[in-house]
């Protein structure tokens, strides 16, 4: 099969272009794509039904106003950005996707996924509210029922051998992905923040696992040996941060840039591309796969979840562990879950004596010489 | 030590110099639609008076603080502020409340340093170019409208918002209200504004003082410390707080 590609898919940037080329190249052979949102999507599932999962998650202010002629203005710019991409058809990958897998997170992408099933074939896991003692039954349930529901859609079985295979791969691609974050445990840390969080970000488009963990232990190998040859690209003076929050791709350039322009570094993110979603891996023996994967998924700490005691641990252990500073809660605009529950983290970090700070912003650039002064500020505060 | 510091603020500019912590000079003047012209025009100032740049330790603050050509180094108003109003009132421990052109900070100063700090987002509530807009519309300046809203009684503006609130002036003058009862409401507007900003960060016991343009509108201190539930101090030089801070900050600058 050829696709001819829309006008606009050429304006995309390198990285995402080249993954834009590979899932083309995937679609062309056969192969099928499943669009996905958020780190609670059971990728190994995916994985075995021989369906490559890509993030949809929109970054971009481009499509904010297609969004709002469906969607109110007072919204989390990530869930208007993704659903304006599936409506003006400007993503390759939603474009290409053969199924979208969301899960009953926000109340506002919950919604959000309504209006796309209108579009697309939507497919809703739902997620558990937090820690009861069915909690885990329960998402088993709905990770048995995904894999039942994908074995029909395409109309091919998937073994359980299959699972625990892709569970395999994930656990040495997750174990790649943490050993690059834990690089910036070194005083001074191997990387800029930056430069890491970009990485990570990138791998999610190369689909062949076994070439994420290729390239990213590449990286991790080059910046060990530089590391070990005396090479410092970060000074030992700069204020090592914590990143903590709301998926932050669609803001990088003004608040981890903006950090580390003002002479910090962020060794650690905690949020999404980062490390909540790498910490735990699945037991590739346990006797019941499709719950050893369950289990994984569930153990992520996130806003959207009441209590969410996973993610206040997990803050405790890494603010120690990476030696940290000051922590910076970036959310954004509008997002209920993480604005209330920063309050919260607040309280935590108190008790923790550890500085914070919380920013609230959306994808436009125009409070980006306040949140540098803001940001710079912080720093001077350390 | 002597020390040089440079405030580029975004509706007006201030330059201090200190000497071993003494206020020896100071000077302001509208920033203008070039901050580096003004840079330009304070530096030639400050030599006029004696005290060259290239002489001095010079750190920049302020907006613009990064088109000072002269300035070894800049430092956000946030930690200037706090060092300047911690000299000003003689204390370790302050609510500093900076109401700017465009943003209206809160810093809590904690054994000298900052503790912590809160400034506006993008809106334009509760700074001072709220009370421009809605001076503007009075046809007054605000700091006449500050003063006769001393006069008046609060009129009622419910919005934050300074389009709404805008609006909701407008409204006021067609039906009549007298100019001096919307002044009120327009400075208990701001005030309410503030002193919720505030409140997130106050902590009792703690003085309140309060720095930048609007330090001698003494109606707006007023309602602001009744708003906030405790008087809120202020002196003429605190609108030079962030230049005499930064200035202090430079005489411990190491020598180039
Ligand atoms: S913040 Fe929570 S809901 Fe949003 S993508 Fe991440 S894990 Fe999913
Ligand atoms: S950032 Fe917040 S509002 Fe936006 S999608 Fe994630 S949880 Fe929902």
């Amino acid at each position: 099969m050829n696709y001819e590609l829309p006008e606009q898919f050429a304006q995309f940037g390198d990285a995402r272009k080249n993954g834009f080329l590979r899932v083309k190249s995937i679609k062309e052979n056969g192969g099928k794509v499943a669009g996905t949102f958020c780190t609670f999507t059971p990728q190994e599932i995916l994985d075995a039904a021989g369906v490559s999962p890509v993030s949809l998650c929109g970054m971009s202010e481009e499509t904010i106003p297609a969004a709002e002629v469906h969607l109110p203005k007072n919204l989390c710019p990530l869930i208007k950005s993704s659903y304006g991409f599936a409506v003006s058809d400007k993503c390759p990958y939603t474009y290409f996707s053969d199924i979208i897998v969301g899960e009953t997170t926000c109340d506002g992408k919950k919604k959000m996924y309504e209006l796309l099933g209108d579009m697309k074939d939507v497919y809703l896991l739902h997620l558990p509210q937090g820690d009861r003692e069915h909690a885990l039954e329960q998402w088993t349930q709905e990770v048995q029922r995904f894999r039942e529901f994908l074995e029909q859609k395409f109309g091919e079985a998937i073994p359980d051998e299959a699972i625990r295979d892709a569970a395999r791969a994930r656990n040495k691609e997750r174990a790649c992905r943490r050993r690059l974050m834990e690089l910036q445990k070194l005083q001074p840390p191997a990387s800029t923040g930056y430069a890491i969080y970009k990485a990570l970000e990138g791998a999610g488009f190369y689909f062949d696992v076994n070439e994420v963990c290729k390239e990213l232990t590449r990286l991790a190998d080059g910046l060990e040996s530089d590391y070990a040859a005396g090479k410092r690209p970060v000074s030992a003076d700069a204020k090592r941060i914590l990143v903590t929050g709301c998926p932050i791709g669609g803001v990088l350039e003004k608040t981890v840039k903006a950090i580390e322009a003002a002479g910090g570094v962020v060794v650690c993110f905690e949020n999404c591309s980062g490390i909540k979603a790498t910490l735990d891996d699945v037991d590739v023996d346990a006797p019941d796969i499709v719950q050893a994967v369950a289990e994984k998924y569930l153990k992520i700490g996130c806003a959207v979840m009441t209590p969410d005691s996973r993610r206040l641990a997990l803050l405790e252990k890494l603010v120690d562990e990476y030696k940290v500073d000051g922590v910076v809660e970036i959310d954004l605009q509008a997002c209920t879950a993480y604005t209330v529950e920063s309050t919260t983290i607040r309280r935590k970090m108190e008790s923790l004596g550890m500085p914070y700070m919380a920013i609230e912003t959306d994808y436009s650039l125009s409070d980006s010489g306040q949140l540098a002064t803001r940001l710079e500020a912080f720093l001077e505060m350390l | 030590m002597t020390g040089i510091g440079i405030d580029i603020g975004s509706s007006c500019a201030k330059a201090a110099v200190t000497e071993d912590g003494a206020i020896l000079f100071w000077e302001q003047m509208p920033t203008g639609w070039s901050s580096k012209d003004t840079a330009e025009a304070l530096r030639q100032k400050l030599c006029a008076a004696g005290f060259d740049p290239v002489q001095h330790p010079c750190i920049a603050t302020g907006y613009g603080r990064v088109v000072v050509p002269y300035a070894q180094k800049a430092v956000t108003e946030i930690t200037c502020h706090a060092k300047g109003a911690q000299a000003l009132f003689g204390r370790e421990d302050l609510d500093i409340v900076d109401i700017g052109g465009q943003d209206t900070k809160v810093i809590c100063l904690r054994g000298g340093s900052v503790k912590d700090f809160l400034m506006n987002d993008k809106c334009s509530a509760g700074t001072g170019r709220f009370l421009e807009v809605m001076a503007n519309t009075l046809g007054m300046d605000p700091a006449s409208m500050i003063a006769l809203a001393a006069k008046g009684n609060d009129a009622g503006i419910s919005s934050m918002c300074t389009v709404f609130a805008e609006s909701e002036v407008i409204s006021l003058i067609g039906k009549g209200e007298p100019k001096e009862n919307i002044a009120c409401a327009v400075v208990a507007s701001i005030a309410r504004k503030i002193a919720s900003q505030a409140s997130r960060l106050r902590e009792a016991g703690v003085p309140a003082v309060l720095t930048g343009g609007l330090c001698e509108a003494s109606y707006l201190q007023k309602a602001l410390g009744e708003a906030m539930g405790a008087p809120i101090a202020s002196c003429p030089q605190a609108r030079y707080a962030g230049a005499i801070g930064a200035a202090l900050l430079a005489e411990k600058l190491p020598k180039a």
